[in-house]
This record gives C-alpha cells, sequence and structure tokens, in this order.
C-alpha cells in the first residue's frame, strides 16, 4: 500500500470563544480520516481540553498569544500537536485524584488531563516553557468492519 | 454567531429544571455555574439538569457539577442529571460521575428519582 501523509493546521488567538472553530477543525479531520463517531468525538474533546489547559493555564487567558493545532495524518493514525509559548506545566505533576477528593476539595484540576489520556492512545510532552511548549497526541486509526 | 449555548428553566412541582441546549466548554461554562448559582442562592436546591439538546460537555462544564454538589446536598437538595445524548453520556461515565451523581433517562425518571431517593448517597 503507498503510504501517504497529510498536514493541516489552525492558528487561533488564545480565547475559549474559538474552542469551537478548534472543535470544528478536529471533527472534520477525523471524519475524513475515516474514524467513527465516537471516536471523532474522543479525538475533538481532548484536542479541546489540550486547547483549554493551554488558553487558561500557559495563557493566563491572554488572548493576544496564539495557539496552533496541527494535524497529521497518514494511513494508521492521526496526530494532533498542541503548540504554545506560554508557561508550560509539568505533566508528572498533575495527579490523577479520585472525583470525590477533587470534589471535596473543591478542585476540577486534572479532569482534562485524565480525559485526554483516556481518550488518546498515545500522549507525548515537550516542553520549553516560555519558549516552545508541544503536546502531542495519537489517535490510532482502526479498520471499519 | 448563534448563541451556542442556552439554559431553559422551568419547575416540576418543587423542582427547578435547567434544561441545557448547545455545547458546554470552557466558554460556555460561566453561564451554566451562573444559572446553578442563582438557584441555590435563591434556596431552590433541588435541581434536574436535563441534557437532550446538550451537543457537548468538556471538563470546564463537568466542573460546575462538581463545585456545587457538596453544598446543594449539605442544604438538603440534589442535582439529578437526565437525558444524556451517547457522545455527553461516555464522558461522564469515564469520569465516574455515575458512582456520585443520579444520572437517569429523561425528565420523568429524574423527578421520580427525587421522590424515591431525595440526595444520593456516595
Amino acid at each position: 500500500m503507498a503510504s501517504f501523509e497529510r498536514t493541516f493546521a489552525l492558528h487561533v488567538p488564545s480565547s475559549t470563544e474559538n474552542l469551537s472553530m478548534i472543535r470544528d477543525f478536529v471533527r472534520n479531520i477525523g471524519t475524513q480520516s475515516g474514524m467513527r463517531d465516537l471516536e471523532v468525538a474522543r479525538l475533538e474533546m481532548a484536542v479541546d481540553e489540550a486547547c483549554s489547559n493551554v488558553m487558561e493555564h500557559a495563557y493566563s487567558s491572554d488572548s493576544t498569544k496564539e495557539v496552533s493545532i496541527r494535524a497529521i495524518v497518514d494511513e494508521r493514525a492521526v496526530q494532533i500537536v498542541v503548540v504554545d509559548t506560554g508557561k508550560g506545566f509539568d505533566p508528572a505533576a498533575v495527579e490523577q485524584k479520585k472525583l470525590e477528593d477533587l470534589i471535596s476539595a473543591k478542585r476540577t484540576g486534572g479532569l482534562g488531563m485524565r480525559l485526554i489520556k483516556s481518550f488518546m492512545d498515545e500522549v507525548h510532552y515537550a516542553m520549553v516553557p516560555g519558549v516552545k511548549n508541544e503536546l502531542t497526541m495519537v489517535k490510532k486509526l482502526r479498520p471499519r468492519d | 454567531m448563534a448563541n451556542p449555548f442556552s439554559i431553559h428553566k422551568s419547575t416540576e412541582q418543587d423542582l427547578s429544571v435547567l434544561a441545557l441546549e448547545g455545547y458546554l466548554d470552557a466558554h460556555t461554562a460561566p453561564e451554566f455555574e451562573k444559572a446553578v448559582q442563582t438557584e441555590f442562592e435563591a434556596g431552590r436546591v433541588k435541581l434536574v439538569i436535563e441534557c437532550s439538546r446538550l451537543t457537548y460537555i468538556s471538563s470546564a462544564g463537568l466542573g460546575v457539577f462538581m463545585s456545587f454538589i457538596d453544598e446543594i446536598r449539605e442544604a438538603g437538595g440534589d442535582i439529578k442529571i437526565c437525558a444524556l445524548a451517547p457522545k455527553v453520556f461516555q464522558v461522564f461515565d469515564i469520569l465516574g460521575f455515575f458512582a456520585l451523581f443520579d444520572i437517569v433517562s429523561d425528565l420523568p425518571e429524574a423527578i421520580r428519582r427525587f421522590r424515591d431517593v431525595p440526595v444520593k448517597e456516595t
């Protein structure tokens, strides 16, 4: 089988009002790649969570900053890379607390990362805070029945 | 741009029903939070969140449920969630919300649930 690779990119101001545009972009990528509806929904949500984290935490809701989303599609997988130049964070420091503990502590932090890890097949980080932070998420393509 | 998210409020007996429509993400979650806060401050602590027209929810939206549930239960009320579409259902499921929240099939079931189990035991 001949291999192919296509790359798509979206750059948006770091404002949560652009999350729906990001989800539309990712949904189209997933659908065109032949993913099932539920898989597309998972991809869409993982990227939304990643971008929300960047907007709210890496950039502290500064809408003059930019969030970049790059999608690389080949016959085996969809790879999404979310790029920012903000503060970055240590993914290892994000504790996987139980839901009831988060409720008791009045904290909701870490839920987004939990969803990303649940929904994606691979998650990688390359962080140089203030310079360039990249969160790479991979969703493998499975042949349809 | 069309309003991406709206909340339709109604009452059923002594229950407040907030029917969500559209998408609930980091951008629209503050509107939902404000609506729940308004009910809580008015002493209306028996809330049904009807989700049949909710097309999307992210952790920001889920965080609203989490941030109010303890106070609402301490005040003798509860949040019952109903009519989740499959795409939204899977998110509640993966994060373990079913263990901590009453999540039922539709509005009549949510009303019955309030009668049978006013506050979910967790």
